[in-house]
């Protein structure tokens, strides 16, 4: 079971609503996927399309719990005054919390990100910030109050998994009891059970899924994935040997004779 | 009066925040608002009067990740 802020889900992939083909897809897709979390954002609305109205009364069929971002949030103040404006609108005091330093690589800006977490945090805001695998940070990040952490695996909608696979490791090790949850990068439902080996708790992706040519499918392959990288977690793997080791029992091997050992 | 409505010049002679929601047509959908980068909740638009060149966000629900 994983547990979020005092929450317990049974599915370990949150999931993005955004870049799917339609309204439809999105629906099935986060069905298939059997997350109980999605995030969702907010815009600027027009008075004539009201695109926002719509998309709510789809996001209310779903059931599932939303997660505001504050996705695009260049700097601390941006990022709180979009999580407070996000706590009245979604009526939820979670909040996905990202303050981008880079376009480019839209990495986030950790300086910002531990400024708005403080505060945020002060404001009685359950936080999940969006941030690197960088331990300092992560540090700060909890002495601010975030009870969840969402180091990236690779930049948001890049699809290369996991590319400093042994800072994930460290982080997890160095933060046993906090829940981490890999945001961002994940590409394949390979790169999510990779993850969730390592003993990450929770996958949140949105690209990999929504821009896969079968979305549904897609959510069905990563929900399998992640739920098969738990198991391997909870079963303990093997950890790696540079030689080989048999199988097969040695004692008893027909035709042996000594002179073959040697 | 001209504002920055949503990052674009506006003009209105809406004396309140408030008011400019209902006039836009805002009064029954789900909104959030923010004047000047600072939030603004929605029972507090009625006393937040607007001065030239306020710069107001009107938001909703989006698609996100």
């Amino acid at each position: 079971m994983l547990t979020l802020y005092g929450q317990g889900f049974s599915s370990r992939l949150l999931l993005g609503t955004a870049q799917y083909p339609s309204p439809e897809s999105l629906k099935q897709a986060v069905k298939a996927s059997g997350a109980e979390i999605v995030t969702v954002s907010l815009r600027r609305e027009s008075a004539r399309a009201l695109t926002g109205q719509g998309f709510w009364a789809l996001i209310e069929e779903l059931g599932c719990r939303v997660l505001p971002n504050t996705a695009g949030c260049r700097t601390a103040k941006e990022a709180i005054a979009t999580a407070q404006m996000a706590r009245e609108l979604f009526g939820t005091d979670w909040i996905k919390l990202e303050v981008i330093a880079n376009d480019d690589t839209l990495q986030p800006d950790l300086f910002g990100l531990v400024e708005a977490a403080v505060a945020l945090s002060a404001e009685g805001f359950a936080v999940l910030p969006y941030t690197t695998e960088d331990l300092s940070a992560a540090e700060r990040l909890v002495a601010a109050g975030c009870a969840v952490l969402m180091p990236w695996a690779a930049p948001i909608g890049s699809a290369r998994g996991l590319i400093n696979k042994d800072a994930l490791k460290m982080l997890r090790a160095y933060f046993p009891d906090i829940p981490l949850v890999i945001d961002a990068g994940i590409g394949t439902p390979s790169h999510a059970a990779e993850a969730m080996e390592l003993g990450y708790d929770a996958i949140l992706l949105n690209t990999a899924v929504a821009k896969a040519c079968d979305p549904v499918k897609m959510a069905e392959a990563f929900a399998r994935a992640i739920e098969a990288g738990r198991l391997a977690f909870e079963a303990g793997p093997l950890e790696p040997r540079d030689m080989a080791s048999p199988s097969t029992p040695v004692a008893g091997t027909p035709f042996f004779k000594i002179d073959h050992a040697s | 009066m001209n504002i920055l409505l949503n990052g674009e010049a506006y003009a209105t002679d809406a004396k309140t925040l408030d008011e400019l929601c209902a006039r836009l047509g805002f009064a029954e959908a789900k909104i959030a608002t923010a004047v000047n980068g600072n939030f603004v909740a929605a029972m507090a638009r009625p006393a937040v009067e607007l001065a030239p060149s306020d710069e107001i966000e009107i938001v909703a629900p989006r698609q996100g990740g």
